[in-house]
């Protein structure tokens, strides 16, 4: 196994694009190096990309806000301005793993993983955020929910790595929330989750996003769900046909975190509470 | 040992201080050395290949390929661990768990195992051994292993003479339960299941064994007993018991999982074969698959009671697995079901069922946990039936001394009666609950366990004391050890220190198990001080040079006593020491004794919850532990082992359990999907300790270790039933489960 520390992005797409064996990505290598212990994967390059500074902040202007692929969930905890422009990505990032795993883990990574149970997707996707995509050639701009194809796998090509993500400047009177449900308190995986990203007008709903996770191969955008709320003051009828609408749009498995019946009808009881979150945190008074 | 073990009320000097433990700061800054800490000059990476197949014949192991692998040093199969068992069945399931013959008997069963000069070579040479299976049909189910036409997985096992797997029947109880319940005014039956959870133990099984060429061995190893695996080792391996010396390590908790060798006989024949020290750490995947977690169960539970609270009848139908082999505990489960309880008419049967699932070993408690939720359950459902407090009616059936047990003895003084009655004085108890708030109770019972005990007491030249004993320290011993000896020999606490002395610098003890520890070699060491004592008496009489019957030893000081000796200085320990080599030699105390009687514990527990009505998730909001202690020695190590048996009870009841694929394979082989709580999903567990002597230990001594894991799955199930509104028979109660549970209650 070679061991490659590149410092631009453009020179770690390019090693990546050259190995004929199996090149993986290390930033903070809380999926590669467990899934390595396992023995479910045997990489010949291993290429880090902790020494890319154009990964390593999170920087704010007047288009929003640039998260780079390296930055860890602590780093963005610790991060006022962007955890009170966007909250639920920053506490669904902050839900992954433990104390010690938040100083290691990134969004990027928890992104590129695959995983549909991945906490900072739907959130990410709610958000409208977009993906900075560095080949060998060229870069490209990609938004979020276009990245993950099922679970494990990424429309990207060999090659492309993801340099920063951004989030779209923030509206006034605009919140956000994800909630997810583990039997755990910390240190688990979502069975389920939702994300709501919502601008309001006069205390009305104006725009909104539902995402949800661990409901389908990929993190699904609920339409529907959103069109409830839109125009509304969450009254409780609107609540209720957010939450109809996403269970109607949950396709789950049955497995050992969950099961079919159980994740379809909490999808729609953590988006009814995660729209109140996000309704109260644009200044909305239930 | 002609000693008084008799309970004598005393006041104590510095038995019940919470001193610092010896062990403390070397294992929070990482220099304790734990099973995988030592090494070996030389030393190889031992591997064991596993079956993939719930349940297979091995038709072909094919080593060829393997063997010839750079690096490989010695290549094992069952082959290489000839039957030396003779006719000692227990000793061959052993043999045979260790390594199967011939049949894979569970996902996971060891097949081969491999030493190589590195971790990567052994896992390469793991890959290249090539095993042909044929795979039979598999049950892990308990109730699916009992019908007619189920797989058998033992062919030794027999139920009127045909193949079977119901390994025992175990029948308990005494008067006649038909009668009673034509008395009784309400009779509740139900039925419950519980499914299989492992201990959880950080430290996963790992060991060094070093097997030379002369026959002799050492064994470094994480265990409960090294003694005992002393004992199944050099049985197995056909090695001379004096020449295999076992070491035990630090442990990183056990709880009944390391009374059993799961990997350590394979060292040791790697070792022998490639003639090179073998270090073998299972990995958490191994240690879910093939060590020894704890029975699923099957129960149907009836109790009949008159409208004034007395229970007329109870009966108890349990059906416990035993994974592949047969053990003892649907027997177990039979025994502890009723034993909280003074019964007229009871009568429990417990059956214990092969399944094609890992060995089943002892844990905390063992078997208790379960029969005690489906009792304590229904006990809560009977109260509410004839409209009395479910801690009333408890108070009115509790055992007391003179109670026949459900399982035949008479007790003695106990305190299952006492603890309900701090239960209804307890704060707890007063606690405004909140909406989809509930709260449960339940009681719990074990037997507790005594055994052979050796220990020595050297004293040291500068007069420090020197106390080896060989039950392993799994929850703070040395320091209530050394406590105890401080006690005995008046003197501080920092002038003893308690090691674990190797197998062989001690006679047999048995393994750590059954709350033994501080109870059985906290006799041997209250002995062998008397035992030094006695010698400092004498060493003191001849530097005086006066009779020994006028030396007498308190405080810490030899003094004379008598008008014409008594204007002489008193001796302190360390100047009698200081003397020892003009006196007769070092100076020693020692004691080997068979602690009987061991003291029952009873437990009380109160739980509050708290279930989100929407999710089915749930809250522990408030928990209680009152328990018998008989005497707390070190009252932190007493809390701490109320605490963690009550937390080990809230993972269990909620969201720990093993969960089987239809194709019989194990889906959870790690610590994410085997949920045990976080500190984040426990409260601060409140705990009362009672002392209630037990009257067969100088001081009123019983062990601790087990009782608090006993009540909470019946607790926390009754508190649940009650917040959410629906009874709950399925342990765990995962969120999905109760969320079902109150949709199938609404519909």
């Amino acid at each position: 196994m070679r061991y490659e520390t590149p410092t631009t992005t453009k020179e770690a797409a390019t090693l990546l694009h050259k190995e004929k064996g199996q090149a993986h990505i290390l930033a903070g290598g809380t999926d590669l190096l467990v899934r390595m212990k396992m023995g479910m994967t045997e990489p010949t390059l291993v290429v880090d990309i902790k020494h890319i500074p154009a990964m390593q902040a999170i920087t704010k202007s007047a288009a929003g806000f640039k998260i780079g692929a390296t930055v860890c969930g602590a780093a963005m905890t610790e991060h006022a301005a962007l955890g009170k422009a966007w909250p639920g990505i920053v506490e669904a990032a902050n839900l992954i793993g433990s104390d010690q795993i938040q100083g290691r883990c990134t969004m990027v990574g928890n992104l590129c993983n695959g995983s549909p149970a991945a906490d900072s997707v739907p959130a990410m996707i709610a958000a409208g955020a977009k993906a900075i995509i560095v080949g060998k050639d060229k870069r490209r701009t990609v938004a979020v929910d276009k990245i993950v194809t099922g679970p494990g796998k990424t429309s990207l090509a060999k090659g492309e790595v993801i340099e920063a993500i951004t989030l779209p400047a923030r509206l006034p009177r605009s919140g956000d929330a994800y909630l997810r449900f583990t039997p755990r308190t910390e240190m688990d995986i979502a069975v389920v989750s939702a994300a709501v990203n919502l601008t309001l007008q006069r205390g009305v709903v104006k725009t909104a996003r539902v995402v949800l996770g661990a409901v389908a191969p990929t993190a699904v955008i609920v339409a529907k769900a959103a069109k409830a709320i839109i125009g509304t003051k969450l009254d409780d009828e609107a609540l209720e046909k957010l939450a109809a609408a996403c269970s109607a749009a949950c396709n789950p498995i049955d497995d050992k975190r969950g099961t079919i019946e159980y994740r379809t009808k909490v999808a729609g009881v953590l988006a009814k509470r995660a729209a109140k979150i996000a309704y109260q945190r644009a200044g909305g008074t239930l | 040992m002609g000693h008084d073990t008799n309970y004598q009320d005393r006041e104590f000097k510095i038995i019940g201080t919470r001193v610092k433990r010896p062990d403390g700061i070397d294992k929070v800054t990482g220099r304790a050395k734990y099973g995988a800490d030592a090494f070996a000059p030389g030393q190889l990476v031992g591997k064991v290949l596993r079956s993939p197949h719930a349940h297979a014949i091995i038709q072909k192991i094919d080593i060829s390929k393997a063997e010839k692998l750079a690096g490989v040093k010695a290549i094992i199969t069952s082959a290489d661990l000839p039957d030396l068992t003779g006719s000692n069945r227990g000793m061959t399931d052993i043999l045979e768990n260790c390594m199967a013959r011939g049949r894979a008997l569970y996902h996971g069963h060891a097949v081969a195992a491999v030493a190589a000069i590195d971790e990567q070579t052994a896992k390469q040479a793991l890959k290249l051994i090539k095993v042909t299976y044929k795979l039979l049909p598999h049950v892990t189910d308990v109730d699916e292993a009992m019908l007619p036409d189920a797989p058998i997985i033992q062919d030794f096992v027999l139920q009127d003479g045909k193949p079977s797997n119901i390994a025992g029947i175990s029948t308990f109880g005494h008067g006649d339960v038909d009668a009673g319940f034509a008395e009784a005014d309400v009779i509740v039956e139900k039925s419950y299941k519980t499914e299989q959870t492992h201990q959880g133990y950080i430290e996963p099984h790992a060991c060094l064994a070093n097997v030379s060429s002369d026959g002799s061995g050492e064994l470094w190893v994480t265990t409960q007993g090294h003694f005992s695996f002393r004992v199944v080792c050099s049985t197995l391996l056909g090695l001379d018991m004096a020449k295999l010396k076992v070491t035990s390590s630090e442990i990183g908790g056990g709880f009944g999982g390391k009374t059993h060798v799961w990997t350590e006989p394979l060292a040791l024949a790697l070792s022998r074969k490639a003639n090179r020290p073998v270090k073998l750490v299972m990995t958490r995947d191994e240690v879910f698959k093939a060590s020894g977690p704890t029975s699923s169960t099957s129960m149907d539970i009836k109790i009949g009671a008159k409208k004034d609270g007395t229970i007329t009848a109870a009966t108890a139908m349990l059906r416990y697995q035993d994974g592949a082999f047969p053990g003892i505990w649907g027997m177990l489960g039979a025994m502890t079901a009723y034993a909280c309880y003074d019964l007229k008419n009871v009568k429990t049967v417990g059956h214990d069922v092969l399944v094609n699932r890992p060995k089943v070993a002892a844990y905390r408690a063992p078997s208790a946990p379960m029969a005690a939720f489906g009792v304590e359950s229904t006990m809560d459902l009977v109260a509410n039936e004839i409209g009395m407090s479910p801690l009333d009616f408890r108070i009115k059936n509790a055992a007391k001394e003179g109670t026949q047990a459900s399982y035949g003895p008479v007790y003695g003084p106990i305190g299952i009666g006492p603890t309900l009655e701090a239960v209804k004085k307890h704060p707890h108890m007063r606690a405004k609950l909140k909406k989809n708030q509930g709260r449960g109770m339940a009681c719990g019972f074990w037997f507790n366990f005594g055994g052979q005990t050796c220990v020595d007491l050297n004293i040291g030249p500068d007069g420090t004391v020197s106390l080896t004993i060989g039950t392993i320290d799994v929850g703070g011993s040395r320091a209530s050890l050394s406590l105890i000896v401080a006690e005995e020999l008046g003197i501080p606490y920092d002038q003893v220190r308690t090691n674990i002395g190797d197998t062989a610098s001690l006679g047999h003890n048995d393994t750590t198990e059954g709350s033994r520890g501080t109870f059985s070699s906290g006799m041997a060491a209250i002995f062998a001080a008397r035992d030094a004592v006695g010698v400092l008496r004498e060493r003191a009489a001849k530097m005086w040079d006066i009779p020994v019957d006028d030396v007498v030893w308190a405080d810490g000081v030899a003094t004379a006593t008598g008008a014409k000796h008594s204007n002489l200085p008193p001796l302190t320990l360390a100047a009698i020491a200081a003397k020892a080599a003009s006196t007769g030699g070092p100076i020693a105390g020692h004691n080997e004794v068979v602690a009987d009687n061991a003291g029952v514990s009873f437990a009380s527990h109160i739980c509050d919850v708290e279930v989100d009505p929407e999710t089915g998730s749930t809250k522990i909001i408030r928990y209680t532990v009152i328990q018998d202690a008989g005497k707390a020695i070190h009252p932190d190590y007493v809390e701490g082992q109320f605490q963690g048996g009550a937390a080990q009870g809230i993972g269990w009841a909620l969201n720990e359990e093993y969960i089987y694929g239809a194709d019989g394979c194990l889906q959870n082989t790690g610590f994410l999907d085997y949920r045990i709580p976080v500190c984040s999903d426990l409260p601060f567990i409140d705990t009362q300790i009672l002392e209630i002597p037990n009257p067969n230990h100088p001081y009123g001594v019983r062990g601790v270790g087990e009782t608090s894991i006993v009540p909470p799955l019946a607790a926390i199930g009754n508190a649940v039933s009650h917040a959410a509104g629906v009874r709950m028979t399925h342990i765990p109660m995962s969120a999905p489960r109760i969320l079902k549970a109150i949709d199938d209650a609404k519909a």
